[in-house]
């Protein structure tokens, strides 16, 4: 506004003028009155144009065909998302780490792929798609591992989070150890993404709950499957024999009670990607 | 002319942010206002979510939020560029006197002081009103990608952790920065009340210039009316 502060307008005294002045000056304010209409009158009807628009616009938009739970529009701009952050993605970005004297308990929350009757003395994990002839893996050959320890804060996507001590092998050593066929063809590279296959993708023995993972959020190094937390070993709720804690993304991602691991260069399928969130979950 | 142009694209644009932001918030709804076992007032109460329809759509919440941050965050730093660069910073910063004016103003507003108010483009309490908001703004972008990526950009939400460890709250920088998240969004609310209240109090001339761009203004000389283009 150029000088006044609308509520501060303070009438102005009329000087004692002659009768003709007055009246040039109605005439004109009857002008700008005139003009303020006009103005008025196209600036709202813009206004009511542009809410009608919008109001219309989101009725457009959620009315869309769902792609994996949500609007394809709105599909659309978490994949962009996607995309500039799997570029801008550094694996030596590390999460931060805590005292012990801050580990919280850990709440055990979501229990797809966790039926009961399952007989973990018979577990083993299964490899598809590995370049070697190993099929499955014991428990056993994963402790065999160099022995990680992290504690880490456990985002859940829902908005709580908890401090919690992980031990197990970094994924980065089991993909090391039985190493995915390179596009190439030559020996395993860890820092040759390009060459490597995009995804590993993780289930739980009964398929009922499958996370799917870009190759190099595997590689990183605070990617770990996990035998024990906290001190003790899993319990069966977290995820016993062998889970995933990935401090990366958000806990959704940290599958329990993995079956199956698989390399990939097709995107795997994701139990909660397909339920509308965006398939990064973190970073 | 810009600046009607980022307040109305921003107006929607921060609804829409709040409310997916309340659309996520439900999935954890942990902050009230008290003390010990005590509350005051809790956020939310369950009448208020079942009134908008907000529980059990926090993917729906996220998918709007994080397509619409873009619009939010491109606008604002547009709108701050362009004060910057055209120099309707002036305007808009506070400066030496700008608190004792504030004072006045909320004297005058509460009907304490009588005497009119100097004028101005924007008094004390708006440049301190216009100014924290955009803080705010930053404030809200900051801690949200520290929510967002919080590996990727944990420089953002570590300070936070360490300050409140030092502080003696067994809060991590993430959760500092959700719940700094949170309280900005209710700072959005508070701010619009004020705005609104006083928008209606500033009267129709002054609502109509920020839609047309034009106010009318009686000039003491000649002592007529004319129009008056708004920046």
């Amino acid at each position: 506004m150029s000088e006044i502060n609308g509520n501060d307008q303070v009438d102005m005294p009329v000087p004692q003028e002659t009768k003709s002045a007055l009246q040039s000056t109605v005439d004109a304010d009857a002008e700008v009155e005139r003009q303020m209409r006009q103005l008025s009158r196209r600036s709202f009807l813009w206004s009511a144009v542009a809410i009608g628009a919008g109001y219309g616009g989101v009725r457009w938009l959620n009315s869309r065909r769902a792609e994996d739970g949500i609007p394809w529009p709105l599909r659309r701009a978490l994949q962009t998302n996607e995309a500039l952050a799997r570029d801008l993605f550094d694996r030596s970005r590390l999460a931060p780490t805590f005292a012990a004297t801050r580990i919280d308990p850990l709440r055990a929350n979501g229990d797809i792929g966790l039926d009961a009757d399952f007989d973990a003395s018979q577990w083993q994990l299964n490899i598809e798609g590995a370049s070697g002839e190993t099929q499955s893996v014991t428990l056993a050959q994963i402790k065999a591992l160099p022995q990680a320890e992290m504690i880490t804060e456990l985002k859940c996507i829902e908005g709580w989070a908890a401090v919690v001590r992980w031990t197990g092998a970094r994924l980065s050593d089991f993909i090391a150890k039985y190493p995915p066929p390179t596009n190439s063809g030559k020996a395993f590279d860890a820092q040759n993404l390009a060459d490597l296959p995009g995804y590993v993708g993780l289930a739980t023995p009964d398929g009922a709950y499958y996370v799917g993972l870009e190759m190099e959020a595997s590689l990183h190094p605070q990617t770990l499957l996990c035998y024990a937390m906290n001190g003790q070993a899993l319990r069966p709720e977290h995820g016993a024999p062998l889970r995933l804690a990935i401090p990366v993304k958000y806990g959704i991602k940290s599958i329990k009670r993995i079956g199956t691991l698989t390399y990939t260069n097709m995107r795997p399928a994701d139990y909660w990607a397909e339920r509308g969130y965006d398939y990064h979950a973190g970073h | 002319m810009a600046i009607r142009w980022f307040h109305w694209v921003n107006f929607p644009v921060l609804f829409a942010m709040i409310w997916s932001g309340l659309l996520i918030y439900w999935a954890n709804d942990v902050y009230r206002v008290g003390w010990g076992s005590t509350t005051l007032l809790k956020f939310f109460p369950e009448s208020f979510y079942q009134r908008f329809a907000i529980g059990q759509r926090l993917a729906e919440g996220m998918a709007w939020h994080f397509a619409l941050m873009w619009i939010f965050a491109i606008n604002g730093v547009g709108y701050v560029l362009y004060t910057a660069l055209s120099g309707e910073w002036r305007h808009l910063l506070p400066g030496k006197s700008t608190l004792k004016e504030a004072f006045q103003v909320v004297l005058h507003d509460l009907r304490i002081r009588k005497q009119p108010l100097p004028r101005a483009k924007f008094n004390g309490a708006q440049r301190l009103a216009y100014t924290s908001v955009i803080v705010m703004g930053l404030g809200s972008l900051l801690t949200g990608l520290a929510i967002y990526k919080p590996i990727q950009l944990a420089w953002l939400g570590s300070p936070l952790g360490r300050i409140a460890e030092s502080a003696g709250f067994n809060a991590t920088g993430y959760e500092v920065a959700r719940w700094l998240h949170f309280w900005l969004t209710i700072g959005f609310v508070m701010f619009f009340l004020v705005h609104v209240a006083q928008v209606m109090r500033a009267g129709w001339n002054n609502f109509r210039a920020m839609i047309t761009g034009y106010e009318i203004v009686r000039e003491v000389k000649p002592d007529q009316s004319t129009l008056e283009p708004m920046p």
